[in-house]
């Protein structure tokens, strides 16, 4: 089974994260709610750091509201700000839904959001106000994405206050995937007939089309009534094998009785199978025919491709999540995960890991938590991996040792269309699957002094 | 369209001021507004920009991940050299920190790093978070500094002490205490410090080589292609050159009250400011000199005999074309605006983040009447006078980018994190390739807003 490794024990300082942090994935989770607009709690630079962070991804305006404290501000509170800066956001952006995330410093004020909203909700509920959303993000706890998954837990937990009549619908709580994977999953759904309250939706508000104007928030993203609405569904399916106990699905099951169904994300074969005989459980509907023939072709495609990449041995990283679904694919199409490294802790990659590898894997996969990419560094001579599979930010590593980079996940700034790239299901297999071969081919191609044009 | 009303905050109206609209008297350098989503950072994010280009220098950010991440190689800057400053070193501070204290963490990290490391100096940067647990970054970098026989230096930069001009303060700071610590003896009486300039993709190996022809020795890069040794000993250079937003220009105050050196602001984007800058040591140096004039005038005739043609193709198609920019700081505007003129452009809306009332006046100046002038902007302001200016291309950053490409118009990148060299002459070139294949790609027929009026005009036309 696989290892983990205990971090050296002189381990003080971080060279090249593997994370980000916390209220970066809030911002990015409220950005999937209809009429939505995320606020920073906090100094100004962090809303703006985080913005062009964001929008080099996703090539999209990424407006993220800040209160903008200043030294005042931190000695005697933010209260003010806070108030002042959702009055400015409803004038000018007129959401439906401000959420606002808490940042290092106004968590180490003791700032008291709800406090707070308490105060402007007596203070100007005479006035049309949006839904106010607040999430605790220090950034010294946890990484990007624990501010996601609060976030998202926190839009179910304070939207969501009543039984709904039953809507027969299913909730998807999809965690850090793709524009496009959302779309694929809303596809998904809607071939099973069943209707899907995917939470959060960032297929179009982080991912728009071109308009005729600048829209101050884009369109799309989930309905707010739909949120309220979740405790009516069916059922929720969440992905992630390494959520936290309380999660948005865990809520609405204790809350309201709606059973949760926690999977790993849909990566790979046999994780997209758990996804696929969920679905058809909580819909009755079989598999439709297009999922038997996409699930047909890639398991085709899977025996037309063994012999590139059967023993290549890959380091993935970045998000838990993300490196579990990693490596239940790698490791049924025959690749050695030789390390599985992620920048958060306390998190069960390790047990996760062992699961989605158990009886495909050649060899268990190191797993390492909370290291940077100077940890995963050190030991590329002995790991002497044929491929990096991970967000961009892996780049000068895999130029520096030689090896192909198969870009998947946040962030992508190095090159075009992150946004769509696709993972999950079988098609997200397919695709992953073409471009890992792909990879595998191109180097052999690149190292060849004759350089076959028939392979 | 949106009326101005629903886009701008009465609160942010005396940031607007409209060229030949009686006289300029806009707020400027004020604490950003909460909510109004401005486009600004941070200190820290001001320090950074500044130090970040010492290449042999740790760059240590104390603080949560975050602050360490996101500018983790944004920038182009070039080394020479080494490339320390292309990773991004962080103390992630974690809860226990915060409640029990940084400094061991602290001085921990700088014992690994600067062993693993070996730099030439380490810079540490105090966040937010440091400036609220209060951690003596001052004690521990001098303990650090004793025992490891580097400077290690402390930079005030708490996120949340100002805006982005405190940050260059407290990088001068910094960077003031490597100065006087030097071996001057091979400095040459005509020899200057190329300050401020950030060697984005090369350009200061430009500007070098330029010097170079002229006789002029360049003891230190402050801060593109720098090196602590060469900070250390620039204070004996004749005279220093303070280029652009002035990231740079208190370090140069500091040395001249100090060490009587005297500076000059320049810039080395467009035409007749880089000549311009280059006429300006000429002259400074001439009596020491006096073959240095000569010289001067004939590079820039030779650069000029070989860049004007090349340009005035792209001018043929650029002609009448409009323009908006929104910079970081309004000096690198000034420039910007004359550049365009050579385009045969009109820069219709000019702004900036961090701008001062001299350099708005300036602006009001040299700009046509009707052109806009804002202070710290937001995505909404901006694509409003965008709009309203129907401007063909803006000139940006990467925040400024999506805002641009969504109303179906062209951009150009012209801020820290571009890669491709635009200073000097053959950086005008470079910017005008640039700008021509911004305007002039057909994409621009196919985005709703110009399709919709190229409609309106083809219906028009045949009078449907």
């Amino acid at each position: 089974m696989s290892k983990v490794k205990a971090a050296r024990p002189n381990f003080v300082s971080t060279t090249n994260a593997c994370k980000l942090c916390t209220p970066l994935g809030a911002s990015l989770a409220f950005r999937g709610v209809e009429g939505a607009i995320p606020f920073l709690h906090g100094s100004q630079g962090c809303a703006t750091y985080m913005r062009r962070y964001i929008i080099s991804h996703f090539r999209e305006p990424v407006d993220i509201a800040s209160s903008a404290l200043g030294e005042k501000n931190a000695i005697y509170g933010g209260g003010p700000n806070l108030k002042k800066g959702i009055l400015n956001v409803m004038k000018k952006y007129e959401p439906q839904l401000i959420g606002v995330a808490t940042t290092c410093l106004t968590e180490t004020i003791g700032d008291d959001v709800p406090m707070y909203f308490n105060e402007f909700y007596k203070e100007f509920g005479d006035l049309d106000l949006p839904e106010l959303v607040r999430v605790s993000t220090p950034s010294y706890n946890g990484t990007h994405t624990d501010g996601w998954h609060g976030a998202v837990r926190s839009l179910v937990e304070q939207l969501c206050l009543e039984k709904a009549a039953p809507t027969g619908r299913v909730n998807i709580l999809p965690n850090m995937v793709s524009c496009e994977d959302v779309r694929h999953l809303r596809d998904i759904c809607d071939h099973f007939g069943i209707g899907a309250t995917i939470l959060p939706d960032i297929s179009e508000t982080l991912d728009g089309p071109a308009l005729e104007d600048y829209v101050k928030i884009p369109e799309g993203g989930t309905p707010i009534r739909d949120i309220k609405a979740m405790s009516g569904a069916e059922a929720t399916i969440e992905f992630g094998r390494c959520l936290p106990a309380r999660t948005g699905g865990s809520s609405l099951e204790e809350r309201f009785g709606v059973p949760n169904h926690r999977l790993g994300l849909p990566m790979g074969l046999r994780e997209s199978d758990r996804f696929f005989e969920a679905l058809e459980d909580i819909s009755g509907t079989p598999l439709p025919r297009r999922y038997e023939l996409e699930r047909g072709r890639l398991v085709d495609a899977y025996v037309d491709g063994h012999k590139y990449v059967f023993g290549k041995r890959a380091v993935v990283y970045g998000e838990e999540d993300l490196v579990v679904g990693l490596c239940a694919f790698l490791s049924e199409i025959g690749v050695d995960v030789v390390l599985a490294g992620t920048g958060s802790r306390g998190k069960g990659l390790e047990e996760a890991v062992a699961r989605v590898t158990d009886g495909v894997a050649r060899v268990a996969p190191e797993v390492r938590e909370g290291v940077d990419f100077h940890d995963i560094a050190a030991e590329a001579g002995e790991l002497a991996p044929d491929l990096l599979v991970g967000h961009s930010k892996g780049y000068r590593y895999a130029k520096e040792w030689g090896v192909p980079l198969v870009r998947v996940g946040f962030p992508i700034h190095d090159r075009f269309g992150g946004q769509r790239i696709r993972t999950v299901g079988y098609g997200g297999a397919q695709a992953l699957f073409d471009r890992v071969v792909n990879a595998v081919i191109g180097k052999k191609q690149s190292d060849s002094s004759i350089g076959y044009g028939y392979i | 369209m949106s009326t101005i009303s629903s886009t701008l905050l009465e609160e942010r109206k005396d940031q607007i001021h409209r060229t030949g609209e009686g006289a300029i008297d806009i707020a400027c350098n004020r604490e950003s507004l909460a909510g109004a989503v401005s486009q600004r950072a941070c200190v820290f994010c001001g320090s950074r920009v500044v130090l970040y280009p010492i290449a042999d220098a740790l760059h240590l950010v104390h603080g949560p991940i975050g602050c360490a991440v996101y500018t983790w190689d944004i920038r182009g800057s070039l080394s020479s050299g080494p490339e320390l400053h292309r990773l991004s070193f962080s103390t992630d501070l974690q809860e226990t920190d915060v409640i029990f204290g940084g400094e061991k963490k602290l001085e921990a990290a700088l014992d690994e790093l600067i062993d693993r490391h070996s730099p030439k100096a380490a810079f540490v940067y105090s966040t937010c978070i440091v400036g609220l647990i209060g951690d003596d970054l001052e004690a521990v970098c001098r303990k650090m500094a004793e025992k490891k026989g580097i400077p290690v230096l402390p930079v005030m930069s708490e996120g949340f002490k100002g805006n982005k001009r405190a940050g260059y303060l407290a990088a001068c700071n910094a960077m003031f205490r490597l100065v006087g610590t030097g071996d001057t003896t091979d400095i040459s009486p005509v020899s200057i410090n190329i300050f401020g300039d950030f060697n984005l993709a090369g350009e200061i190996w430009i500007i070098r080589e330029y010097f170079e022809r002229m006789g002029v020795q360049v003891v230190a890069n402050v801060t593109g292609d720098g090196r602590v040794a060469d900070i250390g000993r620039c204070h004996s250079a004749a005279l220093n050159l303070v280029q652009c937003s002035g990231a740079t220009q208190d370090l140069a105050k500091m040395l001249e009250e100090k060490y009587g050196t005297p500076f000059k602001r320049v810039s080395y984007l467009g035409i007749e400011d880089m000549a311009e800058s280059l006429y300006k040591v000429a002259d400074f140096f001439k009596d020491r000199d006096p073959g240095i004039v000569e010289r001067t005038q004939t590079l820039v005739r030779d650069e000029l005999s070989r860049l004007m043609p090349e340009l005035a193709r792209y001018r043929r198609d650029l002609e009448g074309k409009k323009v908006a920019m929104y910079v970081g700081g309004s000096f690198k505007a000034f420039s910007l605006v004359k550049a365009f003129r050579h385009l045969g452009m009109k820069v219709v809306m000019v702004g900036s983040q961090t701008g001062t009332s001299e350099d708005y006046a300036e602006l009001a100046e040299i700009t046509d009447p009707g052109t806009v002038i804002i202070d710290d902007a937001n995505p909404l302001e901006l694509s409003h006078f965008i709009k309203e200016k129907d401007v063909d291309v803006f000139v940006g950053g990467v925040k400024e980018r999506p805002i641009a490409f969504k109303l179906g118009v062209g951009f150009c990148d012209h801020n820290h994190e571009r890669k491709e060299a635009l200073e000097g002459f053959s950086g005008m070139l470079n910017f005008a390739r640039e700008i021509h294949s911004s305007v002039m790609s057909p994409v621009w027929r196919f985005v709703p807003r110009r399709a919709g009026r190229a409609e309106a005009v083809r219906k028009e036309a045949v009078n449907e």
